[in-house]
């Protein structure tokens, strides 16, 4: 790996990021939609509900909808940094560099880490002026929660990248909607509890699981469990090298078959 | 200097059943132009792209430098490079940051004087702090040309890079490439429709029909195997027989 590739294309999406109005306002104007509806839900059901646990509630919304936010940026960084170089034909100008493969992902990890430190900016400000929900009460808890969802979101993005990779511009749709695939099983807006019983094995073999259960524990005032810490720290290990494994697979298919070329080109 | 910098041994390409390259072997030799002709879909891209590994072969065997492409990607990618006019820089950028990315994934020394000396040769000087999606399809062309001079490549591949330059520009860069091939001894894969360019520019081609190479040489040369005036006469008689002529040379 050389560091003045990564650089080269960090440096890249900078200017693309900070020359696009669009993409500017994307990356703020998502989470405070998304703040404003849950926020409001949430004060809606402190009100209707009236009993000690609605208290609860408006936190354990608020925090979910920050938290999901962060993993699903974290997946954008990643697979929308390719689909840049796709949209703007210049794809090939990458891989006919020297760049290696893993230069690329790691730029695109980077990508997704300013993302979600941009988000998280964002939406703690937001919740605290609007609801004065402050997240940072979490504490110190929060970085391995936040670390978690950042690892989670690389992986996915890996995976959603690769599937662009291979069924070309047609599976564009994939980059927004693989996350809410797994939104449902993984205990974002409700305890586990709430899932069917054989639904809850799957739902633990998500990293994110363990972070909403961990985030909601903590919000209850019972600290943090590390075992829900180093289960999601164990499973993002294994995910991430199978995307990566994955990721790498779809290359060589993307190059027996021409596929870059093509998606560099059209 | 007469090594060869590009080696291809039975280069063949196959896609889902598709034969795009059949069996192509050639050589091409440290500063020499090689025009890569043929019809629509004979193979002249498909060739390229191996080339530069972005797509892999199904069998046969390529070298660049004398060093195995599939082992020394990288190493060998640093010192090529390549320009299409069916690809294009970041269109929200500046040229002058197009060219600045450029030059960091290439390591390049000296980056803002060496942008500034290919904007001046390519008459763009004007164009650099221009936001690229602007320029004219021309203009664009230039400044690929120019990202592909960046890193002084020793091995530059161009995918028909004046398909859009009109008659004045083209016949500018045609000298250009000259004069640079000239100046610096860079060895070139090319590949054209347009007849008058590989006359021009190209030391020997490769015509390619159907994934094969149906003929080969200086274009002098070709021309006179085929009793023809020009390449165009050539390509024309050869495109619409070359179903007998690649029966003939099999
Ligand atoms: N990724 C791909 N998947 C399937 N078939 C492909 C792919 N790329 C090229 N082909 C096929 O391979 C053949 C050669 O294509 P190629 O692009 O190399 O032709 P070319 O000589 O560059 O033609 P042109 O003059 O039109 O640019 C064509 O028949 C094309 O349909
Ligand atoms: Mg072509």
């Amino acid at each position: 790996m050389r560091w003045h590739r990564i650089q080269a294309l960090v440096l890249r999406y900078t200017y693309l990021y900070t020359r696009s109005v669009p993409r500017v306002t994307e990356i703020l104007f998502w989470p405070l939609m998304d703040l404003l509806v849950w926020g409001y839900v949430s004060v809606y059901l402190h009100r209707v509900g009236g009993v000690s646990g609605a208290a609860n509630a408006f936190m354990f919304l608020l925090g979910a909808m920050i938290f999901w936010d962060i993993l699903y940026r974290a997946q954008q960084g990643v697979t929308l940094s390719f689909l840049e170089d796709v949209w703007s034909r210049n794809l090939l100008n990458v891989f006919v560099a020297p760049v290696r493969v893993s230069e690329f992902v790691l730029t695109t990890f980077i990508v997704g880490f300013f993302r979600i430190a941009v988000t998280i900016g964002v939406l703690a400000g937001l919740a605290y002026a609007l609801y004065s929900f402050n997240i940072f009460s979490l504490g110190m808890s929060l970085v391995p929660f936040f670390a978690n969802l950042l690892l989670m979101g690389w992986a996915l993005g890996m995976v959603t990248t690769s599937l662009i990779m291979r069924w070309g511009q047609g599976a564009e749709a994939l980059a927004w909607g693989v996350p809410f695939l797994i939104q449902p099983v993984a205990a974002v807006f409700y305890p586990l509890d709430v899932l069917p019983g054989w639904l809850q094995p799957v739902a633990l073999s998500i990293p994110a699981t363990h972070v909403f259960e961990g985030m909601r524990q903590v919000l209850r005032g019972e600290g943090v469990s590390a075992a829900s810490l180093a289960a999601a720290f164990a499973l993002n290990a294994v995910y991430l090298v199978a995307a990566a494994l994955f990721f790498r697979y779809m290359f060589t298919v993307a190059r027996r078959k021409g596929l870059l070329a093509k998606l560099g080109t059209q | 200097m007469n090594e060869a910098v590009v080696q291809v041994e039975h280069l063949r390409k196959e896609f889902n059943g598709t034969v795009a390259v059949a069996d192509v072997s050639f050589n091409v030799r440290h500063g020499e132009i090689v025009g890569v002709l043929g019809p629509n879909g004979a193979g002249k891209t498909t060739t390229i792209q191996v080339l530069l590994r972005l797509t892999t072969p199904t069998s046969g065997a390529v070298r660049v430098f004398g060093k195995d492409l599939e082992r020394h990607r990288c190493e060998i990618l640093q010192r090529c490079n390549f320009c299409s006019a069916y690809t294009a820089l970041p269109a929200n950028l500046r040229v002058r940051e197009n060219l600045r990315v450029t030059g960091g994934l290439y390591g390049v020394k000296d980056l803002p004087g060496k942008m500034d000396r290919l904007l001046e040769l390519f008459e763009i000087t004007h164009l650099k702090n221009k936001v690229t999606g602007q320029l004219s399809s021309g203009e664009s062309t230039r400044v690929n040309l120019c990202k592909s001079l960046l890193n002084d490549p020793e091995l530059l591949m161009l995918d028909e890079p004046t398909a859009s330059l009109d008659p004045n520009i083209a016949d500018k860069v045609r000298k250009l490439l000259r004069r640079i091939q000239r100046e610096q001894g860079i060895t070139m894969i090319y590949t054209s429709h347009n007849m008058r360019d590989v006359e021009e520019v190209c030391d020997r081609v490769l015509f390619l029909h159907k994934g094969g190479i149906i003929a080969e040489g200086t274009p002098q040369a070709v021309i006179a195997q085929f009793n023809h005036k020009t390449l165009e006469e050539v390509f024309i008689s050869v495109a619409r027989s070359g179903d007998l002529l690649a029966e003939a040379t099999e």
